[in-house]
């Protein structure tokens, strides 16, 4: 295991702002969700990198990134299930479009 | 340089590639297969960083049910957005220029951070990951609630999203 820690930092960060990137610059709302699970994964990769790294003996950051793999489960059903309903609705999957709550 | 440091950025490069197409190609679905690789990719580092459980949970949870999900959701909608019009914003070059800014940011705090230039000491001989890992989840003095919370969560995320998405209600 020669691989320094922050090598995993970086990659993270960079996973991080190219899902941010995608985020923030798409319009269709699945590729808004296809985003979010790039920095949730980035955050995984993180978790299980500082507990390889700083205790191994302790299982804190995988059952860290546990809980995120069921968070994110849970985030993409509710999310896909809420754009196909839109859809079915309004013929539509832009974000800019659903807009029927905004003020 | 290593034999697992060029392991490393084969996987690093792999994982950044895939991720940005995933941002950029036109086509939903195959952004949606790009992210089975990215994801994959993923796996592999688990592997690397000796997490062989999350490993196999990377697989199994995230490319096996989240990404087929993905390709679903894309399927089911795609009539819409097919192959014409912008993908993209047309001010994306802002969310890009917050990207790099992040990015600079991190790296920049990163690499100032000495102690994170370290390698990984050896896991300890007779220290069975796996092993405290499944006492960890179900013991008391440990994270049981925390799991049996992501339990309920999972459980009413899937209520939840049978129900929004059955079409037809009275």
């Amino acid at each position: 295991m020669s691989i320094p820690l922050s090598w995993y930092l970086i990659l993270a960060a960079a996973l991080f702002s190219i899902g941010l990137f995608g985020v923030l610059s798409r319009k269709n709302a699945i590729a808004i969700l296809l985003g979010v699970e790039l920095m949730l994964n980035a955050v995984n990769i993180n978790l299980v990198a500082f507990w390889r790294y700083l205790e191994p003996a302790k299982m804190a950051g995988q059952v860290f990134a546990i809980i995120v793999f069921a968070v994110a489960a849970a985030e993409v059903a509710v999310g896909l299930a809420l754009i196909i309903s839109v859809y079915r609705r309004r013929k539509t999957v832009v974000a800019d479009e659903i807009n029927l709550m905004k003020w | 340089m290593t034999a697992d440091q060029i392991i490393f950025l084969l996987c690093a490069a792999l994982i950044l590639g895939s991720a940005l197409l995933v941002v950029t190609t036109r086509k939903l679905i195959h952004a949606a297969l790009w992210l089975v690789v990215a994801l994959f990719g993923v796996a592999i580092l688990y592997a690397i960083l000796q997490a062989g459980f999350l490993a196999v949970v990377q697989v199994v949870v995230y490319i096996g049910a989240i990404a087929i999900l993905f390709i679903f959701a894309v399927m089911l909608t795609r009539r819409e957005m097919l192959d014409k019009g912008a993908q993209t914003r047309s001010n994306w070059w802002l969310p890009a220029l917050l990207g790099l800014a992040i990015l600079t940011g991190l790296v920049f705090l990163i690499i100032r951070q000495p102690a994170f230039g370290r390698t990984a000491a050896q896991i300890p001989v007779g220290v069975d990951t796996l092993r405290n890992l499944g006492n960890a989840l179900v013991s008391p003095d440990a994270f049981v609630l925390p799991f049996e919370l992501a339990s309920v969560l999972l459980l009413a995320a899937l209520v939840g999203a049978v129900y929004i998405a059955s079409g037809n209600k009275k």
